[in-house]
């Protein structure tokens, strides 16, 4: 189990001030400011469109890739704005990964091959660097045992919570500080979710997680801190004990308790 | 490591010779329809229209030679052909889609791929051993039947993957009100399907119209209009994709005039059913 | 499909019953007569053409070198075979990267506009009738081509590599080398479109996991796009392939019309289906139709192997293993 206890005076890794998302003119989050910290799990819970997606998408600039979709505010990364005109977006997102909702392992490539895809990009062809980090990325992913012997098999081979896995284990070989978890056990069934509920918790000592989730009662599980978002507007933010036992503003405590979402 | 602006160098090379590519294709595309139009308008004349073609010694003594018993020759080989192609065509799209649990399905489904996939050479032969060996003469009814050759299997398939769209529903209900299946389909389905079926039939029709080769096996030719109607299907007739390539490959300067005449009709004829299936696409959505 | 109660003779009934089962009969004997159309095709083409194979043999028609229509009518089909596949192989090798590369810049890059107009362009040349091309390339293509380039190469090739000239051969325009030039255009659409339309079904979640891990624009499109749309792109290169090999007019147009080997690049050459539209109308021996049917039968078992290969390459290449994801 995951210890809810923010553990020392963690310093902030990720923050954003009044940071909004536009499609067209359609505001889908507002003026929102919010920090993040170092090596603690931070969950965004919220009814269905209240843009917590949407949200955690803007803090790797994967709205960059939307056409009609604008940004506006900051987002700090240990203090840099990853918006600044003269920052490349390829360049935030080695630094600030992503694992999807549904498991996109690269079908046609081995599970070796899918794990070092993104040191591949950069230009590392080091095979002793690709074989070391690869084992240990797939250890950090807790998949290491169950694949090690076909390393070289396709990477559409494996069982939906083995590929979820393996997706976690590519963004982790590019060693990125923070981690964005996008409804990762949505599509899986309840083992595979257990194990990647457990594996959280080992990894946020290692990088920073922010994890979207529509399961109130995972997020109670596995974070440490817990960002409440309703109607594209930042409602509550705080501890997660806090939020899940006495939150302070009504609305939380109506989506809390099961009243609507 | 390879920095990131070597790989942004490497990025624009390629979308650079992506789009040299796209270039180098299609600037010969329009050389040939510039070309066409050009030497084709030159070509038109009333004659064209109005004169059949005789022998080479009219184009070359200057008397006026035409193509108009290959226009008309044209016009009757494509009717028959689409009159033949279309009951099969839809018949089979029908069986493979409205009666799916027949047995014969899956057979008919990779033959008529298989057939679609031949050159349309071959049909020309096997119309002239079917049609053009028993009557003992070339003609425009085989000449029919090797176009509905090339037409039907398209028709076929547009009208199965036409008909498998409508959802399910739609019979349910037709079935529901005690139509018998029949009438469901003919009265419902099919009317329902109307755009993807004219569609359909439009494509095969372009396709079919430009093809050159089973026309030289079958209708064979003509510089002459048929003396009886009859002529036209049981006797020797030219028609535009054929008689282009008689008169490309003639010895004679006038005649290759003609010849980008016939191209840009035949040109006209294509482009034509397809701004027509444009139309009836949107017209209907 | 239900039978109405054998003893309800109303009307209604028998309207719905007995329409039922004209309707249904009419249906199933159209299809099979497209049925037996296809067979209708292979065995009447071998039959036509048993004569031929029956004096020559099976495999001694394929591999004759000899194609003699005027003095020993000895007949052996191996030069046409050689001519098509060269062309064909030639063309689709030409052809594949533009064609993959117009699908890319359509699918990827260009503003949706931009795409229609190039999509219905590329259409256009498949739309284009064979002799149309054909008659453009006698008239147009073929005097610039040999001016241009092939008389150039001759020349310089006499003066400087006198060994390479003969594999040149004669640049007098018509030949193997323009009906591969055309050949290549022409085929071009059907790679690129069906390569297209595998592009536009990769899923959004493949792109973007691959930009969240720091990939480039074309970086994305060769790390996600390209490996996904495997068995698409090869589904296109065969379905070009097997136009290539069935492609009559054009080639007969242009290819010179030689019926013996060697073939040079420049020099004219032949092809199973241009011989058989070339010779056909003159073919007044038994023997030399015959021959010419069996041509035509081994065109069909060609472009059938074609087919096959193309189903079978599609399913094994496909991302999805062939099966609904």
């Amino acid at each position: 189990m995951v210890n809810n206890e923010p553990l020392l005076e963690n310093k902030i890794r990720l923050e954003t001030i009044d940071l909004s998302v536009y499609y067209g003119q359609n505001p889908g989050v507002k003026n929102v400011s919010i920090q993040v910290f170092d090596k603690q799990v931070t969950a965004f819970i919220g009814p269905s469109g209240c843009g917590k997606t949407t949200f955690l998408r803007a803090l790797n600039r994967m709205h960059d890739l939307t056409r009609g979709a604008k940004v506006t505010g900051k987002a700090l990364i240990d203090g840099k704005d990853i918006y600044d005109p003269k920052i490349d977006p390829v360049t935030i997102r080695r630094k600030i990964g992503m694992v999807f909702q549904k498991p996109t392992p690269f079908p046609t490539m081995s599970i070796y091959d899918n794990v070092v895809a993104g040191l591949k990009l950069v230009g590392i062809r080091d095979k002793k660097l690709l074989d070391e980090v690869c084992e240990r990325s797939l250890r950090q992913a807790a998949l290491w045992e169950e694949v090690k012997d076909r390393l070289k098999t396709p990477g559409g081979s494996l069982s939906g919570g083995q590929q979820q896995r393996l997706s976690i284990a590519r963004a982790l070989a590019v060693e990125p500080e923070v981690l964005l978890m996008d409804e990762p056990t949505s599509s899986l069934d309840p083992q595979s979710t257990n194990r990647i509920e457990e594996l959280i918790g080992e990894l946020k000592h290692q990088v920073t997680i922010i994890i979207v989730t529509h399961n109130m009662q995972q997020a109670s599980r596995v974070s440490d801190n817990t960002a409440f978002f309703y109607i594209g507007n930042l409602i509550e933010y705080n501890k997660t004990t806090k939020i899940f036992t006495n939150p302070d503003q009504k609305r939380t405590e109506e989506y809390i308790t099961g009243q609507f979402g | 490591m390879i920095s990131l602006r070597r790989r942004y160098i490497r990025d624009n090379i390629m979308l650079t010779l992506i789009i040299l590519n796209t270039i180098v294709i299609l600037i010969p595309l329009f050389i040939i329809i510039v070309y066409v139009i050009a030497k084709g308008f030159d070509a038109i004349s009333l004659d064209l229209f109005t004169k059949e073609l005789g022998s080479p010694t009219r184009a070359m003594m200057g008397e006026p030679t035409g193509l108009v018993h290959t226009m008309l020759g044209t016009v009757v080989v494509d009717l028959i052909a689409v009159l033949i192609a279309i009951p099969f065509g839809v018949g089979a799209g029908v069986m493979l889609s409205e009666y799916p649990d027949h047995w014969a399905n899956p057979v008919l489904r990779v033959l008529n791929d298989t057939l679609n996939g031949m050159p349309a050479v071959l049909k020309g032969l096997l119309a002239f051993t079917l049609v053009v060996k028993p009557m003992g003469t070339f003609s425009g009814l085989s000449g029919g039947v090797a176009l509905a050759f090339v037409m039907f299997p398209i028709i076929a398939r547009a009208t199965e993957s036409s008909l498998m769209n409508i959802p399910w529903s739609i019979r349910e209900a037709g079935l529901a009100i005690g139509l018998p299946r029949w009438r469901v389909i003919l009265s419902t389905i099919i009317p329902a399907a109307k755009v993807g079926l004219v569609t359909g039939f439009l494509i095969a029709f372009a396709r079919a119209a430009g093809e050159a080769a089973p026309l030289v096996f079958t209708s064979f030719g003509n510089n002459y209009l048929p003396i009886k109607w009859t002529g036209w299907f049981m006797g020797p007739v030219d028609t535009l994709p054929q008689r282009l390539y008689n008169l490309a490959i003639s010895p004679y300067e006038h005649w290759h005039d003609m010849g980008w005449a016939a191209a840009i009709v035949l040109l006209a004829v294509i482009i034509a059913s397809f701004i027509v299936a444009r139309f009836v696409i949107r017209d209907n959505k | 499909m239900k039978t109405k109660d054998k003893y309800n003779f109303t009307p209604s009934a028998l309207y719905g019953w007995l329409g039922d089962r004209i309707f249904s009969s009419t249906i199933f004997v159209l299809g099979f007569i497209v049925i037996f159309t296809t067979i209708a095709m292979a065995v009447s083409l071998y039959f036509s053409g048993s004569e031929a194979i029956n004096k020559f043999g099976f495999f001694g028609f394929i591999t004759g070198r000899v194609w003699d229509a005027a003095i020993s009518m000895e007949f052996g089909t191996w030069p046409f075979i050689v001519g098509t596949l060269v062309t064909s192989l030639a063309a689709l090798a030409l052809s594949f990267l533009p064609a993959v590369a117009i699908a890319i810049f359509t699918a990827e890059y260009a503003p949706k506009w931009l795409g229609y107009i190039i999509e219905n362009l590329v259409n256009l040349i498949a739309a284009v009738p064979s002799v149309v091309i054909g008659i453009w390339g006698i008239f147009v293509f073929t005097p610039w081509v040999r001016d241009s380039v092939y008389m150039p190469l001759y020349l310089w090739s006499i003066d400087n590599t006198p060994s390479l000239t003969p594999i040149l051969g004669n640049p007098a325009g018509y030949g193997m080398l323009t009906a591969t030039v055309i050949l290549t255009i022409m085929i071009i659409p059907f790679t690129t479109a069906l390569a297209c339309d595998s592009f536009r079904m990769v899923p959004k979640e493949q792109r973007e996991a691959a930009s969240a891990l720091g990939a480039t624009k074309w970086e994305v499109i060769r790390m996600a796009v390209i490996p996904y749309s495997r068995g698409g792109i090869l589904a296109g290169a065969m379905l070009s392939l097997g136009r290539a090999i069935g492609e009559t007019m054009a080639v007969a147009m242009l290819i010179g019309n030689k019926n013996t080997l060697p073939f040079t690049v420049f020099g004219p050459g032949s092809t199973m289906a241009s011989v058989i539209v070339n010779e056909f109308r003159e073919a007044v021996e038994n023997i030399h139709l015959a021959s010419l049917m069996a041509v035509g039968f081994y065109l069909f078992l060609i472009s059938l192997a074609v087919n096959l290969i193309a189903a079978w390459i599609q399913r094994k290449y496909s991302a999805t293993g062939g099966r609904a994801v």
